[in-house]
């Protein structure tokens, strides 16, 4: 069974949060924004965090938020979060401009393990916003390619306009060591591309099921149908990642509220074996 | 130059098929192609044919006024074009255009349903292969039905 990776060291006191402020705000889609924080003088932003970890987002005198990490770890100047405005607090953060002062806490959970990848076929599955948590993932295997295997990025969106990073999405596709698929549920006139779900473009990239490490960052029902049809192809259940979400609020395991079965979300994952929750992601009261 | 029947065992759809059901059905079919933005049918239209696509890909669409065409799923090289030829009314209930330059099988669907209602192996073996794509399709029907994606939040 692949372990997952040690990560870094929380905040001092993981209460309480750091002031950062917001360098630079990007729209990714109608509803979904990128915010890049400045870390200068920032010791624990610096330290850095790894793939699939998340900050807790403070708009202050709204709330607070758990925001997956979306840019390189390796880029330590940028701590980089694409949130999408569903709610009062994330919708304050996405209206954030630059100079907007931020609380953050973090980075909190447990990371995709691609360290310990090593000589496997990859496959990234991403649906919806997604693609943000995993961002930093695809990062992470472009920068130690040669390590891996096969690499492949599945994609899929609800319709080309909600499509996050096409520019970066399109660069990706032009790497002749990434093979990219992306798939919409529902076309337009000017999409060329795949309209159907993301379980169709399996079969449409080449790995080996037996040597393949998955990681699948989606809506719920994306992730159990996936996995589903990952195992089928052969992709052993312990091979296979997901990140999953709950209401979260103290982001260190004490207030019980992202509670899924015997895990909390925020201190065993977000990113967990496929192996040690399916059995949870089939109770539909958790 | 390749027979229809050897073009055909190229094809997955045929995997596992007697060799003499394979000269039998090849015997209904044609190849075929269409250029970037030609479209294979039209909603409403009768369905003579249906399609085994083999090069090319294939836009599913259905047109709403005010809001035009959308597509609601691309077909690939292996997969099939269609099945309003198993039952009755026999009609298109979509539009298909191709996305590139598409090439094909074409079967007739009248000879095609005359070999299975005369040999019930014939059509027991079609149904076979139609069944689990018509299944998979009303998988992707539920799920893109269901908008999973207009409910993920980070």
């Amino acid at each position: 069974m692949t372990q997952r990776p040690e990560v870094p060291g929380e905040a001092p006191d993981p209460m309480i949060p750091r002031f950062l402020t917001v360098a630079r705000r990007s729209r990714e889609s109608a509803d979904v924004f990128t915010l890049e924080l400045d870390t200068h003088g920032d010791v624990s932003a610096r330290e850095g965090f790894a793939p699939g970890q998340f900050n807790m987002l403070y708009a202050f005198g709204v709330g607070e938020v758990p925001i997956s990490m979306s840019g390189d770890p390796a880029a330590r100047d940028r701590l980089v979060h694409t949130i999408r405005a569903v709610g009062p607090v994330s919708s304050a953060l996405a209206a954030m401009k630059r100079g907007a002062e931020i609380g953050v806490r973090g980075p909190y959970g447990s990371a995709w393990p691609v360290a310990h990848a090593g000589g496997l076929d990859v496959v990234v599955i991403a649906g919806g916003i997604g693609l943000a948590p995993l961002r930093p993932a695809i990062y992470e295997l472009l920068r130690t390619r040669e390590q891996f295997g096969r690499v492949a990025l599945l994609y899929g969106a609800r319709s080309p306009g909600e499509l996050l990073f096409r520019r970066e999405l399109d660069a990706w596709r032009r790497l002749p060591e990434l093979q990219v698929r992306v798939s919409v549920d529902r076309g337009d006139p000017e999409w060329s591309g795949e309209v159907g779900v993301v379980t169709q473009l399996l079969p449409k990239v080449a790995f080996d099921p037996v040597d393949t490490i998955a990681l699948i960052c989606g809506p719920e029902v994306m992730i159990r149908f996936t996995a589903m049809a990952l195992e089928d192809l052969g992709v052993a259940r312990e091979r296979i990642f997901v990140s999953l979400e709950r209401n979260m609020k103290c982001a260190v395991g004490t207030c019980g509220h992202c509670q899924f079965g015997p895990r909390f979300i925020c201190k065993d994952g977000p990113v967990f074996h496929y192996a040690e929750v399916c059995a949870s992601l089939g109770i539909r009261e958790l | 130059m390749k027979t229809m029947a050897e073009l055909l065992r190229a094809q997955a759809f045929v995997d596992g098929l007697e060799d003499d059901i394979v000269t039998l059905i090849a015997g209904c079919a044609k190849n075929v192609s269409f250029k970037p933005d030609e479209y294979i049918f039209r909603e409403g239209e009768p369905c003579e044919q249906f399609y085994l696509i083999r090069h090319g890909t294939v836009a599913l669409e259905m047109f709403s006024p005010g809001r035009g065409a959308f597509t609601f799923l691309t077909v690939k090289p292996g997969e099939i074009l269609g099945a309003s030829w198993l039952v009755p009314p026999y009609r298109w209930s979509y539009d298909a255009r191709a996305l590139e330059v598409t090439r094909a099988i074409a079967f007739e669907c009248h000879c095609l349903r005359d070999k299975c209602e005369a040999d019930h192996h014939v059509g027991y073996e079609m149904m076979k292969r139609f069944i689990p794509t018509l299944i998979n399709r009303m998988r992707i029907a539920r799920l893109q039905s269901a908008d999973v994606y207009g409910d993920a939040k980070t």
